[in-house]
């Protein structure tokens, strides 16, 4: 990455449209989850709600069972990473192991609440002159509210905006391009909360110290771009535009997004704030207004509820941790092939085990597919190196070499040509004539990598723990031996002082003997 | 009323493709060229292609069996009836049955078989299986046909069939009779011993640009090769590379001393050329990975033909310079590796 290429002009950005290498056209099943207006469902019966929600450890839970808590309340705290607020008012019933809705399919610490039906809130604390405030009051209520990235990654947001702010960035950009198949509820939400969303660009920016908005949407949302120019007109939206880009899958990728409007490629394993660029979801700008404005914390998130598995799929306003099964059965209930049940997309979403999995603030979409969506029956064959691969990598990496690397644990090699530059998209999984689970082979080779690395950094400590206590040790035994050394010097010193003093007087003795022999006279009169 | 589900990893998407439709695509792309093939020569081409497919799905069957592997996916996957099809191509189609035999077996047991099977390889397995028989029987691989519109002795199929399993054609002066040196041959002789292109060109077997009947039949291999890059079965680099390459290398020396040389379009529609670049070297299992290696393994396959055709011992150096190139592609691999996003 030179500096030239770097330091490209402000207007630059999202002015013209460019290309990144490969990617897929996929269908996109969208319409048939966008007819219905998006509702917030009945309260359910219970709630369950994670400590673990966003990147980074578990949150404290601030609560324990049989207390009430107050809709809004905050639950569970974690330091770096963003609080945990209580989605209803109502009682706890217990913290326990229940299913986190996580990539890692495993049971942790929920919150499991029994609403009281009153919906009651508690003390909000809204920024009502977010004009004049601070940028650093309006990151702290993001952090005190909770607010992470609504696009799937989780990653607090008030973190993402101090490393903006720190970077100085010119550009927000709010991502809309929502690619993966299925997924309507971003598109749902720029439909009917337009406003909501320029507002909240416009706070993320005055946050931020950015001077430029940049919203990214797909071609073929139509109505949605109609909204969220009218949105955009407002007088003080000076320097936010709506730019279109093509549907391509992975475009809603953030490097990917970014290639598009600038051209420009964010360096391997570094952010777009080095290219002064940052990159939020849509509805995070939305659940930043609320924040911001009415003092709201992140406890309810557009969700979309689709596939072939779906009675009747629609979005919901869904509050976090309601269950899966619960907005369902809102839909219809499943079809009867129904087959597999995906949290995300069909391309980079995850499987739950159980509908009885939890809302949480990543979860954009619920997606039932049939055995024919995904017809896994077909049997892996070999690798015939045909490349179609490497044709639609977006990262353009060669991941028939790396399956071969990764597969014969050359991790060097892998290293070499790329493994962690894959971004897991997909594509490749898609087009392989031979069926090999790729993306699959490449989280487990960073997966192992990154063990391997854990492996060498422990074996690395205890070597320096173990020269630094050897070298102790040797310290030690030469400060003794030094110590040891000049005791025996001291000793020395002094036996050969009493030495010196005994030998004059004996030198003293002998003279006296010698002139007492010499004059007649006795030893005792000397003394 | 909550439900479980089994569970497996993203993408939740059905595949677009397999390995058996690529093969097929690249076996219809085939089309074209043997019908032109049994237009010009008659049938004897149909008869090694059944042959060598027969042999091939033998071997293939075997070697699966000793291996422990399971049968059906890979007889299914048409690799063996492509590598088939493509050897018998490369024969002369009067060619006894026994050299399908030697080639399949060289083919499909130490080329693919032991290398560890499809995708395995490190030579193209056809090339292995042509140039083990090219090399052990050069009688038999040179007793080529001239066009049937060249031919005085009209080969009706039982005849044909019976040269193929007898060995011995059923016509008075035998060999000699249906046999002529091919336009390539031609050319490499008359060259070294003396004689001017526009002189030996004046000679029935050549047509416009290659050989007659021939040059027929690499267009209709070219048609097949369009088809497969517009369906994206193959990439555009390694015919581009293989044709431009022999374009660029022999177009100065015509330029220079047109007696002395064949102009490049007769190196194009000659021998074995259109086919490698279109069917061969696009092999992606022996060739190379990326873009840039796959222009560069091309252009090495162009390079290596024409220095055959010009200075070897055989009139066509096709099938040795894929071999050639098949082992160089680690190395170029190695030095081609696409420059990855934000690298």
């Amino acid at each position: 990455m030179t500096l030239a290429r770097q330091k490209k002009p402000l207007h630059e950005v999202g002015a013209r449209i460019h290309s990144f290498h490969g990617g897929l056209r996929l269908r996109h099943h969208k319409k048939i989850s966008c007819g219905d207006p998006v509702e917030q469902p009945p309260l359910p019966e219970l709630l369950s709600v994670p400590l673990t929600q966003h990147a980074g450890n578990a949150a404290a839970p601030l609560v324990s069972a049989g207390e009430t808590v107050l809709k809004g309340q905050p639950i569970g705290r974690c330091q770096p990473c963003a609080q945990i607020h209580s989605p209803v008012s109502g009682v706890v019933e217990a913290i326990e192991d229940r299913p986190m809705t996580h990539p890692s399919g495993k049971m942790g610490p929920c919150v499991v609440i029994r609403p009281d039906g009153r919906e009651q809130w508690t003390g909000l604390k809204p920024i009502s002159d977010w004009k004049t405030a601070s940028p650093e009051s309006l990151i702290m209520q993001m952090q005190d509210c909770g607010l992470a990235g609504l696009g799937g990654a989780v990653f607090p947001t008030h973190r993402k905006a101090r490393d903006g702010r720190d970077r100085r960035i010119h550009t927000l950009v709010l991502n809309g391009a929502e690619c993966e198949p299925w997924i309507s509820c971003d598109e749902m939400l720029m439909r009917e909360q337009p406003d909501k969303i320029v507002l909240g660009a416009r706070i993320l920016r005055r946050a931020l110290g950015a001077s430029r908005v940049v919203i990214a949407i797909e071609d073929q949302m139509g109505a949605v771009e109609a909204a969220l120019s009218h949105a955009a007109e407002c007088a003080e939206c000076q320097n936010i535009s709506v730019v279109k880009v093509p549907k391509i899958y992975p475009e809603g990728g953030e490097r990917q997004l970014i290639q598009v409007l600038t051209g420009l490629e964010v360096p391997l394993g570094g952010r777009p704030s080095q290219l002064g660029m940052l990159c939020q979801n849509v509805a995070t700008a939305a659940a930043v207004a609320d924040a911001v404005v009415e003092g709201k914390p992140l406890i309810e998130r557009y969700i979309t509820v689709t596939g072939h598995g779906i009675s009747h799929p629609r979005n919901f306003r869904a509050l976090v941790g309601t269950s899966f099964s619960h907005l369902v059965e809102l839909c219809g209930g499943y079809t009867k092939d129904v087959a597999r049940l995906v949290v995300g997309g069909p391309m980079m979403g995850f499987p739950v085990a159980s509908d009885a999995s939890p809302v949480v603030k990543a979860s954009n979409c619920v997606l039932a597919l049939t055995a024919d969506d995904i017809s896994d029956s077909q049997v892996e064959m070999p690798c015939i190196r045909c490349g179609e691969c490497a044709r639609v990598c977006p990262a353009s990496l060669l991941p028939q070499q790396l399956f071969l690397q990764v597969r014969n644990e050359l991790w060097n090699q892998a290293a070499e040509w790329g493994l962690a530059a894959c971004i897991e998209c997909g594509c490749c999984d898609v087009v392989c004539p031979s069926h090999i689970p790729l993306v699959e082979w490449f989280r487990f080779g960073k997966g192992e990598r990154r063990k391997l690395a854990m492996e060498a950094e422990a074996s690395e400590l205890a070597r320096k723990r173990f020269e630094n206590r050897e070298a102790r040790l040797a310290r030690l035994k030469l400060e003794r031996a030094e110590k040891m050394q000049r005791r025996k010097q001291m000793l020395k010193d002094k036996a050969s002082q009493q030495d010196r003093i005994q030998a004059s007087i004996e030198r003293a003795r002998s003279r006296a003997a010698r002139q007492a022999a010499s004059t007649g006279k006795g030893p005792g009169d000397d003394a | 009323m909550t439900r479980s589900f089994p569970t497996s990893g993203a993408p939740h998407v059905a595949p677009q493709t397999n390995v058996a439709r690529v093969m097929l695509q690249v076996l219809l792309a085939l089309v074209p060229g043997v019908l032109t093939y049994a237009w010009f020569f008659g049938p004897g081409v149909l008869v090694q292609i059944a042959l060598a497919i027969f042999f091939a799905l033998l071997f293939e069957a075997v070697m699966l069996r000793w291996r422990g592997r399971e049968l059906k996916p890979f007889i299914n996957d048409y690799s063996a009836v492509l590598t088939a099809v493509l050897f018998a191509l490369c024969i002369p189609p009067l060619a006894p049955w026994w050299i399908s035999c030697v080639a399949m077996l060289f083919a499909m047991v130490f080329a693919k078989h032991l290398y560890g099977g499809l995708g395995q390889n490190v030579f193209n397995p056809a090339m292995v299986g042509y140039v083990v028989v090219l090399i052990s029987f050069p009688q038999a691989m040179t007793a080529w046909m001239p066009p049937l519109s060249l031919s005085e002795i009209d080969l009706g199929l039982g005849a044909i069939l019976a040269t193929i399993f007898t060995g011995q054609v059923p016509v008075e002066g035998s060999w000699d009779a249906v046999t002529q040196a091919t336009p390539l041959d031609l050319l490499k002789t008359g060259i070294e011993s003396g004689r001017l292109v526009p002189e030996l060109r004046a000679s029935p077997v050549f047509g416009y640009f290659g050989g007659k009947g021939w040059e027929w039949v690499a267009g209709g291999y070219a048609l097949g090769g369009f088809y497969l890059l517009y369906q994206r079965v193959i990439s555009w680099q390694v015919p581009t590379a293989v044709i431009l390459s022999v374009i660029v290398l022999s177009l100065p020396a015509w330029l220079i001393d047109p007696a002395n040389n064949p102009d490049p379009l007769q190196h194009v529609f000659s021998g074995a050329i259109l086919l490698t670049a279109f069917y061969i070297a696009t092999d992606p299992v022996s060739g190379c990975v990326s873009n840039r290696g796959r222009l560069v393994f091309g252009a090495g396959v162009g390079l290596l033909t024409l220095v055959i055709r010009r200075w070897g011992g055989y009139p066509d150096g096709a099938a040795f310079a894929v071999l050639l190139m098949n082992m160089a592609a680690p190395l170029i691999d190695r030095y081609t590796r696409p420059r990855m996003y934000g690298e």
